[in-house]
């Protein structure tokens, strides 16, 4: 409410009982970084419940078929592969809870925790990251950074209304400790390195 | 209801890489309750009159099934939160830059809040200031009201417990369903959470069965996790789909950027956040931190304090709608900035809610969330309960056995366990004490007012209860006594091996 504004800021303007403390620098922490990091993606990814594809250097989306294996509509952001669900500038974000399987490409990936971004931009509607069962994800391997300093100098943050980093499925152990994958958001998610091309 | 079991959940064996299970809230090894127990209750409310936490502790305790399972999985908790810590360099020095960067911001809070609104304003995204709990409230409920929203789906938030919102709305005829698994749960119990990132951490797999039964009619014999947690995702999914409006919390403001962050692990609140036309989200004042640089720091930090895990599921940024959506942020006080100016415990308000203090907490382990009576529990609801209500939350600053540990695992530096002892002064002060807590008041004070006791009590940041004196831990006086197992320490720490190896050189330390 209007006259809260100006009472909490006159409040806290009057209550400061510290004087101005000095912002710190934060570094990158990224001395360590190995040139190529593939393999801390993979490991850091499969920590979190995340799987591996092999990719397949004669027919690149094979492993993309062979991940989708239930029956059920499948959407594709990408243009790499062809879903058999259009989404249209129509689609509202509801009429993604049918979907089985969606195909997207990451904005990156960072090694450090196995986390793939994602904004609108990679999602055409935000709901195909959350409200299909399943997910299989491209991820351009030029495109991962090391850890997550180095994901926050990135330019997504400045240009998306949403982003969201990803890593692994959704996951709850709320009853004793017991690890279930799927809770409310997507129940596996797979990823396959796949330059842009 | 025959809930639709997906093959990957109806083999709890399915991975045999048990060391593997170390995401999410997930216990790196298997727990099961063997026998079905009555769940103990929380703390009696009576009014405004202080609340008995003991009372409370020695019922959950005397439930031995839900005081052994639950203290297992907190120091499991604990013990993931250790191994990830050794697994990364810098991780003293991210503690002190967390402490740093939100003194800092603290320090210029009024200039952050107001560079947030601009940039959050600019993006498109409407900002609304509500002094204290009811006028958050009011304000949730007009803007509602002005889209005749029915449904609210909701992501688990402590701020509105504070606000005690779900009551609010349900006097005003909105449906508000809680999205986190755990907080699903107290909600369908009409129970508060029990802790502040595993909610439903005091309740065994049969209680579950049992309050699922009663309200979204799963198979009271079945009590089996991956069966309850399907049938939760069945019956809330239409919800998801068919509420109006969708309502987040927020673990970080980024004021340079407008943007709002919030951690989970089931993916519930971008669910709520994107699936309805409209976002609300409530957030305290003090969640501001200045930059993205700054940001990174917290996440990496949270999760593995929280759960000793790298990072949450999802970990999601909203810094505009999205087309044709409409997106409110609340920023409210409710106390915080009377806070502010308590000489000694604005550091309270550096707290970013993971929850690791109540984890290695050997007195919340033990004694179950509920058993404190307040919105926040274990060490940081010592200190911070009692701003809320300095009569009703008296006797709190004495459900601790004073080890330190809170402090040490604390991913912001907050000085807790020094707090609650400054809590004890300041209500002995005020006369709001019990004739019992003055004694141990007393012990602890004399420890604490001697620097050479002090110190040993605290030998660089390890748990310190083998050096205080026994007669504090096991004087019949305190209640924490007798039936606490003290956690192992070291048996000797770096400083005491320093000291003694000065000594044996002929340096004799000053002190
Ligand atoms: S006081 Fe520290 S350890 Fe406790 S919840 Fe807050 S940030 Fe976490």
């Amino acid at each position: 409410m209007s006259g809260s504004r100006e009472a909490i800021l006159g409040a806290i303007r009057k209550n400061h009982v510290q004087s101005e403390r000095a912002r710190p620098p934060v570094p990158l922490f990224d001395q360590a970084a190995p040139s190529d990091l593939r393999e801390m993606f993979q490991k850091s990814l499969e920590r979190m419940g995340g799987k591996m594809l092999t990719p397949d250097a004669v027919d690149p989306m094979a492993p993309v078929r062979q991940a989708i294996v239930k029956p059920g509509p499948v959407v594709s952001c990408v243009p790499e592969f062809q879903g058999d669900m259009q989404i249209t500038p129509q689609t509202k974000p509801t009429d993604i809870a049918p979907v089985e399987y969606a195909v997207l490409r990451a904005a990156f990936g960072v090694a450090e925790t196995g986390s793939l971004c994602f904004t609108e931009k990679q999602l055409h509607v935000n709901t195909t990251g959350f409200l299909p069962q399943h997910l299989v994800i491209l991820l351009d391997p030029a495109q991962i950074v090391y850890n997550l300093h180095n994901a926050y100098q990135r330019p997504e943050w400045t240009q998306a209304h949403y982003a969201v980093f990803q890593s692994g499925p959704s996951a709850t152990a709320d009853i004793e400790g017991v690890l279930v994958h799927g809770a409310q958001g997507v129940r596996s998610l797979s990823v396959l390195f796949h330059p842009v091309s | 209801m025959t809930a639709e079991l997906h093959e990957e959940l109806t083999d709890p064996h399915a991975d045999p890489h048990a060391d593997q299970l170390d995401h999410g809230a997930a216990s790196s090894r298997p727990l099961k309750s063997r026998i079905s127990e009555p769940q103990p209750r929380g703390a009696k409310i009576r009014g405004n009159r202080p609340v008995d936490q003991s009372e409370a502790a020695n019922r959950f305790m005397a439930a031995t099934e839900h005081e052994a399972m639950h203290d297992a999985r907190l120091w499991d908790l604990r013990q993931k939160r250790d191994k990830e810590m050794h697994g990364i360099e810098e991780w003293e020095e991210l503690r002190n830059l967390a402490s740093g960067i939100k003194e800092h911001t603290l320090s210029k809070l009024d200039y952050y809040l107001e560079l947030f609104e601009k940039n959050a304003t600019a993006n498109g995204i409407k900002v609304h200031w509500a002094k204290d709990g009811a006028e958050h409230n009011a304000i949730v409920l007009e803007i509602l009201r002005s889209k005749g929203v029915e449904r609210l789906i909701k992501s688990k938030s402590m701020l509105t417990e504070e606000c005690g919102f779900r009551e609010f709305m349900a006097h005003n005829n909105v449906e508000v369903i809680e999205t986190d698994l755990g907080e699903r749960i107290q909600q369908l119990d009409d129970e508060a959470p029990s802790h502040v990132v595993v909610p439903a951490v005091h309740k065994l797999r049969t209680d579950v069965a049992s309050v699922f039964a009663k309200t979204i009619g799963s198979d009271p014999d079945n009590a089996d996790a991956h069966y309850l947690t399907e049938c939760q995702r069945e019956a809330t999914r239409p919800l998801i789909l068919s509420a109006q409006a969708g309502m987040t919390g927020g673990n970080f403001v980024v004021a340079e950027t407008g943007t709002f962050v919030v951690c989970t692990n089931e993916g519930n609140a971008d669910l709520s956040a994107n699936t309805p036309p409209l976002h609300i989200a409530s957030i305290g004042i003090e969640k501001l931190i200045p930059g993205l640089d700054d940001l990174a720091v917290f996440i990496r930090l949270l999760s593995r304090s929280a759960l000793g895990s790298p990072i949450t599921q999802y970990t999601s940024h909203f810094r505009g709608p999205r087309e044709g959506g409409e997106m409110h942020v609340v920023l409210v006080d409710n106390g915080r900035s009377e806070r502010l100016g308590m000489e000694k415990f604005w550091p309270g308000l550096k707290c970013i809610r993971c929850g690791a203090c109540m984890n290695t907490c050997p007195v919340f382990r033990r004694s179950g969330g509920l058993s404190y009576g307040a919105t926040y529990a274990g060490p940081i609801g010592l200190i911070i309960d009692p701003t809320f209500n300095v009569h009703k939350y008296r006797n709190l600053p004495y459900s601790s056995t004073m080890n330190g540990s809170c402090t040490n695992v604390c991913p912001v530096k907050i000085n807790i366990h020094e707090q609650i002892a400054d809590w004890r002064k300041t209500l002995a002060g005020d006369g709001e004490i019990s004739p019992v807590k003055k004694v141990m008041m007393k012990a602890a004070g004399e420890v604490l007012a001697s620097p050479v006791v002090y110190r040993a009590s605290l030998p660089l940041g390890r748990s310190a209860l083998r050096h205080l004196p026994h007669f504090m831990l096991y004087n019949k006086l305190n209640t924490w006594g007798r039936k606490r197992d003290i956690p192992e320490t070291p048996k000797q720490t770096f400083n005491e091996w320093y000291r003694k190896n000065r000594k044996q050189q002929g340096e004799g330390e000053k002190s």
